[in-house]
């Protein structure tokens, strides 16, 4: 199993909040790798009014190739930060050329474009990149999207954070979801390390996805071109989100009767039961099975857990107004908030998600079986 | 053989017959019940001499010879009467004196089973006995990384759609418009294939719409049957039960008239209509209902006259493609009952397949598929087409499946897959597989008969007399003094002991494999074989 831990906080907190919590959990995780993600950006990034950010890993050669394809495509370089590493890294993570952080202009001519059009075009640079990388493997590219920060690395987390120095104001963040990896199925891809990224949707997962060749089929298949990849089993639930706020414009309430939806009889006594019959039937193909517990963020800084059909997988949600966190272990979230009401700490089980809105405030739960708002 | 006897080219001894008849004279009681009960008059009472030599002690008497008489059971070697194997004989023999043994060599009556012209017709199956689905392993068993499941205590989805199933976005925005969705059923991954009324006994066919009306009642199970070619019996139209049936119309529509005239009366939708238009056991031949088995009854309710052969044409008479006169045959049948019941077509198992498929999907009223592979059954049907035509099912699905998942309609047409399931016994693997292989249910016949009904019929071609409505057990006969063995009600207990224990070998079957959720349609990632060429073509992992 990995252990993750999702942090949201009114005050920007370094990422070594995470890495702490990370750390304390370590018996869960063999420091095979760890993935961040930051998102409402305090520090320098906060002040870039929508500039999109590209995180990844470069060699020197393929910095030079991205400054020439960035440079024909328009994008201007805005702001970077410069991670300098010591010339040697520890034992157990690969020597790097460049960890990449930079935050660009938009092109001229990308001006007046509708929203939906700019994150087009801000997914397939993304993807064109990617490919570029794998094709002459010297880039790794993680996202390309406004107020996001994303790094991953093999090693062991406390290790690799302090090898980039991540406690940093430039990195500081009210958003924060890191996973440190216990590796299973597949080799050492940084493509297969969690959280993934999708259009302002993240995700990580504790588990593992049964289902995950039929789903992928189905994703692949829709014609969007950001349901690629799939190193991992899990960036399925990132791309099933993806697929229920975009192209099914639901809220996170209905992500669960998506991937998990209710059995005939909760069906039958459910208030909205004859829309969820016809979401459960027309989204069977999404329907996931095997032990999961999904964390992630949405667009709106909106954080959330989902616990799968049979709550195999450990998960905890606390915190105070203001700051909450959602960990994979109640160690992690003593770590990352240890002056909270534990007694308010809520382990979701096979019915909720649990929503902590932008403002902070609480922790929602939302039951499968409640009514739910309707699609607008 | 006497001395004036005449050899024909067609006679034959007991050696060349497929079954050797061994009757033991000293436990014969000659009670006469294995005559009786043949269904094909194989065996008759037949007088046998016998000479015994008397050799008396001394030489004062010479020896001598007494000719007697005995009685006992005698094989017919006629082609006409060729035992059948069915082992009737055997079984109801009081003294255990009569058996039947499979001959050691190939048998000579294939060669003369052919008399007046008039090739082999009979029912069963093709007879090969093996086949690729119980090749099939299940090989993604969760460990520890996933905890395997509960077969016994987690609780399972087992349930497929039938019926189109639109694409999310597609489905949620006519939804909001409150436009028309296409009606899906929720049913059981297993369903009782088309057999219809006529081809089966009237015992046979209560007993399995009780069985199927007590699981859905009672264990609430959604079990679906589909009738067949023969039409409905009136009183089922008009009851509640209908709503467990899927009506079959086929290219003879044989009792279409007493279901559109019952459409006013109905109470309840039927589950839904399924087009025939192919069969696995005689692909591109019509249904075929011999005449020794069309009695008053079932002429009433197909509305034929009686006593003569009913053979469907191979295809619909108004069918003149399939982008207009499919189309509008489904859309005909979808109007019949306002557009409320799904509505899909039946095909054999063949090369053409992806055509028929590929067409579908630009149908948007295609409710579903139904392939039917090369080792489906039938009660009558050219030896021929049984033997030789038709398409492996595995394969026809798979191609499909990876089809559809092509052009991203992956289960929204779902497709059912028939023909062999279970031919080995083993019913939920050869399920599972198929399910996983992207077949949404699997159609289940000959296995029924057998499990539900003690049909005696093998792909070692034993019995396989469905077609003459001599069925030793009554599950395919007309007649009342052979439909009376069977126990409608015994037919029932024993459908639901199947669908039952179908349940939870599925369950251990899917457990394993980390999967409770949904059913495992197109989990190609959890099957594998030990044949590279297979999983080459089927595209699943070769495990040695």
């Amino acid at each position: 199993m990995c252990r993750l831990i999702a942090i949201t906080s009114d005050e920007p907190q370094s990422p070594m909040l995470a890495i702490q919590a990370l750390d304390v959990m370590r018996e869960g995780h063999d420091g095979s790798g760890v993935g961040l993600y930051f998102g409402d950006l305090g520090g320098p990034f906060e002040e870039l009014d929508g500039a999109p950010i590209l995180s990844g890993i470069f060699s020197n050669q393929g910095l030079k190739r991205l400054d020439r394809f960035m440079m024909d495509v328009g994008f201007m370089t805005k702001y970077k930060t410069s991670i300098k590493i010591p010339k040697n890294p520890p034992p157990g993570v690969p020597k790097r050329d460049v960890y990449l952080i930079r935050a660009y202009e938009y092109p001229e001519d990308w001006e007046g474009l509708s929203e939906s059009e700019i994150q087009r075009r801000l997914l397939m640079i993304r993807l064109q990149l990617r490919q570029m990388g794998e094709e002459a493997e010297d880039m790794i590219v993680y996202s390309f999207w406004p107020d996001v920060i994303m790094i991953k690395e093999i090693g062991d987390p406390m290790t690799v954070a302090e090898y980039l120095q991540l406690d940093r104001k430039e990195l500081q963040a009210r958003v924060m979801l890191a996973q440190g990896r216990q590796n299973t199925n597949y080799a050492i891809n940084l493509y297969a390390c969690h959280p993934f990224f999708i259009q302002g949707v993240a995700t990580m997962t504790n588990g593992e996805n049964t289902a995950f060749i039929p789903i992928r089929e189905f994703l692949t298949s829709r014609g969007f071109s950001g349901y690629m990849g799939y190193q991992s089993d899990s960036e399925v639930f990132t791309h099933i989100l993806h697929f229920t706020l975009y192209q099914l414009g639901l809220g996170i309430e209905m992500y669960k009767h998506v991937i998990t939806p209710l059995q005939d009889d909760d069906l039958a006594d459910h208030p909205n039961g004859a829309f969820l019959k016809q979401l459960k039937h027309t989204c069977r193909r999404m329907i996931i099975d095997g032990p999961n517990c999904v964390m992630g963020c949405l667009p709106d800084n909106t954080l959330f857990m989902v616990q799968d059909r049979k709550k195999l997988r450990p998960g905890v949600v606390g915190g105070k107004p203001g700051l909450y966190a959602i960990s994979s272990e109640m160690c992690g979230l003593d770590a990352a908030i240890p002056d909270r009401d534990k007694s308010k700490d809520f382990q979701p089980m096979h019915l909720d998600t649990a929503i902590i809105r932008p403002d902070r405030q609480e922790v929602e739960i939302c039951r499968q079986t409640e009514s739910l708002p309707l699609p607008h | 053989m006497s001395t004036n006897g005449v050899i024909t080219p067609s006679t034959l001894s007991p050696k060349d017959l497929p079954w050797q008849i061994q009757w033991q004279k000293d436990k014969c009681t000659l009670c006469g019940s294995c005559t009786a009960v043949c269904p094909v008059h194989a065996i008759d009472l037949g007088v046998h001499r016998q000479r015994l030599v008397q050799t008396p002690m001394g030489l004062e008497t010479e020896p001598s010879n007494v000719y007697q008489v005995y009685y006992g059971i005698r094989q017919k070697t006629d082609p006409a009467y060729a035992c059948v194997g069915c082992g009737m004989c055997s079984m109801v023999c009081p003294n255990d004196c009569i058996v039947v043994h499979r001959s050691d060599e190939a048998d000579k009556l294939r060669y003369h089973i052919n008399r007046g012209g008039q090739p082999r017709r009979r029912g069963g199956r093709r007879n090969v006995p093996l086949g690729i689905l119980d090749q099939i392993k299940f090989t993604r068993i969760s460990m520890l990384t996933d905890p395997a499941l509960d077969a016994g205590r987690h609780e399972f989805e087992l349930r497929t759609l039938l019926g189109r199933i639109l694409p999310p976005e597609e489905n949620l925005r006519i939804l909001s418009e409150q436009g028309w969705i296409p009606p899906v059923r929720e049913i059981y991954p297993l369903m009782i294939g088309s057999m219809s009324f006529g081809a089966l006994s009237p015992n046979m066919w209560e007993g399995l719409q009780m069985g199927v009306a007590y699981l859905n009642e009672e264990l609430g199970m959604p079990v679906r049957m589909c009738t067949g070619e023969g039409g409905c019996p009136p009183r089922l139209l008009r009851s509640r039960f209908l709503k467990y049936t899927i009506l079959q119309i086929a290219s003879g529509y044989f009792g279409w008239d007493e279901i559109i005239h019952a459409l006013p009366e109905m109470k309840e939708d039927p589950c839904a209509v399924e087009i025939k238009y192919g069969q696995g056991a005689k692909p591109g031949d019509g249904g075929l209902l011999m005449w020794y088995k069309v009695n008053d009854l079932i002429a009433a309710i197909r509305g034929v006259p009686p006593g003569v052969s009913l053979p469907s044409p191979p295809t619909h008479q108004t069918k003149y493609s399939i982008e207009e006169s499919v189309a509008k045959m489904i859309q005909s049948m979808y109007m019949a009952w306002g557009f409320r019941v799904p509505v899909y077509p039946k095909i054999s198992g063949t090369s053409t397949a992806l055509a028929v498929l590929n067409n579908l999907t630009r149908n948007p009223y295609a409710g579903a598929l139904c392939i039917d592979g090369e080792d489906g059954g039938t009660g009558a049907a050219y030896n021929v087409s049984m033997n030789h035509m038709g398409y492996p099912i595995a394969s026809n699905i798979r191609d499909c499946y990876l089809n559809l998942v092509k052009v991203g309609m992956q289960n929204e047409i779902p497709i059912i897959a028939a023909g062999g399931v279970g031919k080995q016994g083993n019913l939920a693997a050869n399920a599972a597989a198929l399910i996983m292989l992207g077949a949404s249910a699997v159609q289940i016949g000959k296995y029924i008969m057998q499990a539900a009904a003690g049909c005696i019929g093998s792909e070692s071609d034993r019995c396989n007399v469905c077609n003459i409505g001599l069925c030793p057990k009554g599950i395919t006969s007309q007649d009342p003094r052979l439909y009376r063995r069977l126990d409608p009600e015994q037919v029932a207990e024993r459908t639901v002991d199947v669908f039952l224990s179908f349940d939870t070998e599925l369950r251990k079957i899917l457990a394993p494999l980390g999967r409770s959720t949904s059913l495992p349609i197109g989990m190609s990632d959890a099957i594998g074989i030990n044949d590279k060429a297979a999983a080459d073509r089927l595209d699943i992992s070769f495990v040695v």
